[in-house]
């Protein structure tokens, strides 16, 4: 079980997941993405961080 | 909400009278009562807001379930407690920013022209509030000039505040500054107020001299006064500069740098766990196992550990799933759920027929384009048996409609036409393999990047641009043939380059996950660089751990070390590679699927430099460790001790931060303190970067009594051997003075400098950036991946590090290699090329100019002597396809004739 759906708790689903794991991704809000979907850019590339 | 029957069309938030705050774009707009967080939410479902529902809270109203079309409006929906079991647990948790309403000196609450830094990126976002366009919330004018003030809420043990540091805010802050500035249409004076500037990530340094050189951001070190709004909403900022002189200057919009923080939810929940956390909150972690929680089973990864930025947190979250799944090896695969992917309709002597989707992707594309023209003109386009629009195409709800429609209609070939296929072809290539078509048959036309987001002031041309870009991809789908994708088994042994501590580290996490592993080291022992370390920064005992770690490899029969060794030869690929290791003569070669790179980096020696190599008083950073563990006596007998940082760091020739450095000679100054309280311990800086927890550590050493200075760099300084004395000569900046001292011992904390040459990157395909450190896939999604599939870096050989962050990526490493093995077979791309050896005229040249080595010269048979492609090393990049002079190589889906269809398709009118 993964709690929290941010960027962290996405990744380690993921990876739980494709290592050959049943995962449950345990989030309190509405949607995964946490605070980086809130985010414009992300440093040092200022790629589009959604 | 029922989600199943949620469309997320939007009609109940369109009619609910409730306006509230939004959150989410940082208070700066109302969203209505019932809402989705933001446009692209995943699941993409409306949600009811209950403290804010008329109808919840007063039982009138209900308008959203009049007018909702599937009646997944559920009111007397009720919480429900679910029960789950399972083997392990990764706390991701996160953080929150800090409020700087705790604390109110920056006027946050008395002014609207104040906002945090997260509001300020809502202000730039163009989902944002204001879309994107760069103004002041008070008036809506564009701003002329902005004043960023860090450390709000961190580095600061007042009220409400914390006292680490949060490690982000110096990068984010020059980042809202230099897109502040991209944003602006008049030019716009950006102004970082600070303490110290703390780029201490991969490739941060570099990104704050663009920001201070290219972009013109102005850095003002400073201590904040205050700010005070006047009537028209300016704001004057009052500070004292770094020679302590009283400054005042006016801003249009101050952003408040604010720090991160544990949530008062997070904190209950790891206190309901019974997680271990420090007086801020975070999970505490042991140094040398840097995921673990003090609760068996229960791992953590990001922002609840400690505060970090993007890159970090991806590697923890990896590092965390692969110790989660350590302890579940034998479950691997027993609770999955495989796709089944339906038999594939064979298509051959079918004549295309075409399904068309047209994204509106919410308002991005539809408020430019006029998406239902388009959809009109795609059903004129020849072969199109179907088109239709959808609200968001890469919806889930969407992407099933899309597999029935393709069914119902024995559709045989797909368009979309909305964003990038970089993102989103993976997605649709799954939607139509799941109803029944080869992934190859479909193509996507970026009308949103490459049309709506950058004609938005042209609308109509705009749909003719769409119109143009949908039928282009049209007439290119329609020639496109089913491709297969050759599948290869996967060698399940890892080599691993490097004994240090993260190459054991990877060896122990890979074993721990059941796969076996060389680990081949060039030295003839184990330990690598922490065997020249005294103490973590978090106190643990560098050599006992190191000597336990060597102790664990050398028992574990799961990994066979090689010491002596050289990488000589390297032949394979992702699954299968072929290293040749040279051991004093003797050949071996190892087969194995996977290559993790963990060959380090060393310490910069600065001969001729500060006198060292001259004064036996001057030593590294390491020499000083190398005494500390030795017990040498020579150290309490010193009066006094200077530190100079930056030593061949963070100038022109090595244009990075160190990372380690600061917090390594604070923690020796305090050593040394440890051996001699009275001596003179004095730290010579240009910032001092203890970031994150290591903040503490600062502290306590000024507390111990260690004096730090920043030294004028522009000055420099100078040391001298005169008569009995070591003279050390710089500039203070605060007293604005030239100072002379004459320390019995001068430490350099010098560089981490990659090998001069490395061959080994060469052999497999591993990309160094320009300080000669590996490169990774990206910078945030694949942070321990190479561009070269199945070649995974971590260590020092990827970036400075402290030794826990280099455990942390060597575990990391370990779980994407896992990702690799689990599988057991690997599905290679389609779009591959292919020679016709008939019309090959043998001159070499595809065979010369590829990257990955994949032409070859046929052996035997008819067409000796001829190229031939081995479609497993190919990246379809192209190159030979160029090259070739006989036009004898055929890129398989970019074939000439498909791309010139596409390319004519572009010069006819439209209709």
């Amino acid at each position: 079980m993964v709690v929290g759906g941010g960027i962290a708790g996405m990744q380690a689903a993921l990876d739980a997941a494709d290592s050959g794991y049943y995962v449950y991704l345990v989030e309190r809000g509405t949607s995964i993405g946490g605070i980086m979907s809130q985010l414009d850019k992300t440093f040092p590339t200022n790629d589009c961080a959604l | 909400m029922d989600l199943d029957k949620c469309i997320a069309c939007g009609l109940c938030a369109e009619k609910c009278p409730k306006k509230v705050v939004d959150t989410y774009n940082g208070g700066l707009q109302k969203r209505k009562a019932i809402y989705v967080r933001y446009a692209q939410a995943v699941p993409l479902k409306y949600a009811i807001d209950q403290e804010q529902c008329i109808y919840l809270q007063k039982g009138k109203c209900g308008n959203c379930a009049k007018v909702c079309p599937t009646g997944a409006i559920v009111y007397d929906d009720k919480e429900k407690e679910l029960i789950l079991n399972v083997g392990s647990v990764v706390m991701a948790a996160g953080c929150e920013t800090y409020d700087p309403a705790t604390h109110d000196v920056y006027g946050y609450q008395r002014s609207p022209n104040v906002v945090t830094s997260l509001e300020f990126e809502r202000i730039l976002s163009a989902s944002g509030p204001y879309g994107g366009h760069l103004v002041r919330p008070s008036d809506k004018k564009e701003p002329k000039k902005i004043a960023w003030l860090q450390c709000v809420g961190s580095r600061d043990v007042h009220i409400g505040a914390r006292g680490y540091c949060s490690s982000v805010c110096c990068t984010y802050a020059i980042k809202e500054a230099m897109l502040a500035k991209e944003h602006s249409h008049e030019p716009l004076d950006t102004a970082i107020f600070y303490m110290d500037i703390r780029t201490h990530g991969k490739d941060f340094e570099r990104y704050y001299n663009r920001g201070r050189d290219a972009s013109g951001v102005r850095f003002v070190k400073s201590r904040i006064t205050n700010v005070v709004p006047d009537a028209d909403g300016n704001l004057l900022l009052r500070y004292v500069d770094a020679s302590g002189r009283r400054v005042e200057e006016a801003f249009d919009i101050v952003v408040l740098s604010v720090g991160l923080g544990i949530g008062a939810e997070a904190r209950a929940l790891t206190q309901r766990l019974g997680i271990a956390v420090d007086a801020y909150g975070f999970a505490r972690t042991p140094g040398f196992d840097p995921v673990r929680t003090s609760v068996p089973g229960i791992y953590v990864c990001g922002a609840l550990e400690a505060p970090m930025d993007i890159p970090s947190s991806v590697v923890e979250s990896s590092a965390a799933a692969g110790a989660a799944g350590s302890g579940l090896v034998e479950a691997r695969w027993s609770r999955t759920l495989t796709k089944e992917a339906p038999l594939e309709t064979d298509i051959r002597g079918e004549a295309p027929r075409i399904g068309v989707f047209i994204c509106r992707c919410g308002t991005n594309i539809a408020s430019v384009v006029d998406v239902p023209q388009v959809v009109e003109y795609a059903r004129t386009l020849p072969y199109v048996a179907h088109a239709e629009e959808s609200m968001f195409s890469c919806s889930q709800d969407t992407q099933e409609a899309m597999a029935k429609v393709i069914r119902e209609k024995r559709l045989n070939r797909v368009v979309v036409s909305a964003c990038t296929p970089k993102t989103h072809e993976p997605l649709f290539q799954e939607t139509v393999t799941s109803a029944g078509i080869n992934k190859y048959l479909f193509e996507m036309a970026n009308i949103r990047n490459q049309c709506s987001w950058v004609h938005n002031q042209t609308k109509e041309e705009a749909t003719t641009k769409a119109k143009d870009l949908t039928r282009m991809a049209v007439a290119k789908v329609a020639l496109l043939q089913p491709l297969e994708e050759p599948e290869l088994s996967i060698d399940p042994r890892a080599l691993i380059v490097g004994g240090g501590v993260a190459g054991m580290a990877t060896a122990l996490a890979l074993s721990a996950q059941g796969y076996e592993s060389y680990l081949v080291e060039q030295t003839d022992r184990l330990g690598g660089q922490a065997l020249n370390l005294h103490r973590t920064w978090d106190g643990g005992d560098v050599q006992a751990h190191v000597h336990e770690m060597v102790q664990q490899v050398a028992a574990d029969h799961k990994i066979e070390v090689r010491l002596n060794a050289r990488i000589t030869h390297v032949d394979g690929f992702v699954g299968n590679f072929k290293t040749t290791i040279d051991r004093q003569g003797e050949q071996e070669v190892l087969d194995h699927g996977v290559t993790v790179i963990a060959s380090g980096a060393s310490e910069f020696k600065p001969e001729g430099l500060h006198a060292y190599g001259r004064d036996p008083r001057v030593l590294t950073a390491l020499e000083l460790d190398r005494r500390l563990i030795a017990g040498d006596e020579t150290l309490p007998a010193c009066k006094s001790a200077m530190f100079i940082q930056c030593v061949g760091s963070r100038n022109e020739t090595r244009p990075y931060c160190s990372k380690v450095c600061c917090t390594h000679s604070i923690k020796s100054a305090l050593a040394l303190k440890a051996l001699r309280p009275e001596m003179d311990v004095m730290v010579l800086y240009r910032d001092m970067r203890s970031y994150g927890l290591r903040e503490d550590l600062y502290r306590e050493a000024r507390q111990a009594g260690v004096v730090f200075i920043k030294y004028d760099e522009a000055v420099g300084l100078e040391v001298q051997p005169e008569g009995e004395d070591l003279a050390v000569r710089f500039t203070d900046t605060a007293l604005r003075r030239k100072m002379v001292a004459r320390p019995d011992l001068l430490v350099l904390a010098t560089a981490i400098v990659p090998p001069a040459d490395n061959p080994v990157a060469q052999m497999y395909k591993a990309t160094l950036n320009d300080d000669g450190f590996y490169m990774e896939a990206h910078v945030k999604l694949r942070p321990v991946d190479c561009a070269t599939d199945g070649v995974f870096i971590c260590g020092l050989a990827h970036a400075p590090k402290p030794l826990d962050e280099s455990i942390t990526q060597a575990q990391a490493a370990a779980t994407r290699a896992v990702t690799l093995l689990a599988k057991q077979t690997i599905r290679m791309a389609g779009t591959v090329a292919e020679t016709r050896p008939a019309d090959c005229s043998a001159c070499g040249v595809c065979v010369a100019i590829c990257p990955y080595s994949a032409p070859s010269f046929i052996e035997k048979g008819p067409f000796t002597g001829k190229a031939q492609i081995n479609p497993v090393l190919c990246k379809g990049c192209g190159l030979c396809v160029a090259s070739c002079r006989s036009g004898a190589i055929r890129l398989k889906g970019f074939d000439n004739d498909q791309i010139f269809a596409q390319i004519f398709a572009l010069n006819e009118e439209v209709g």
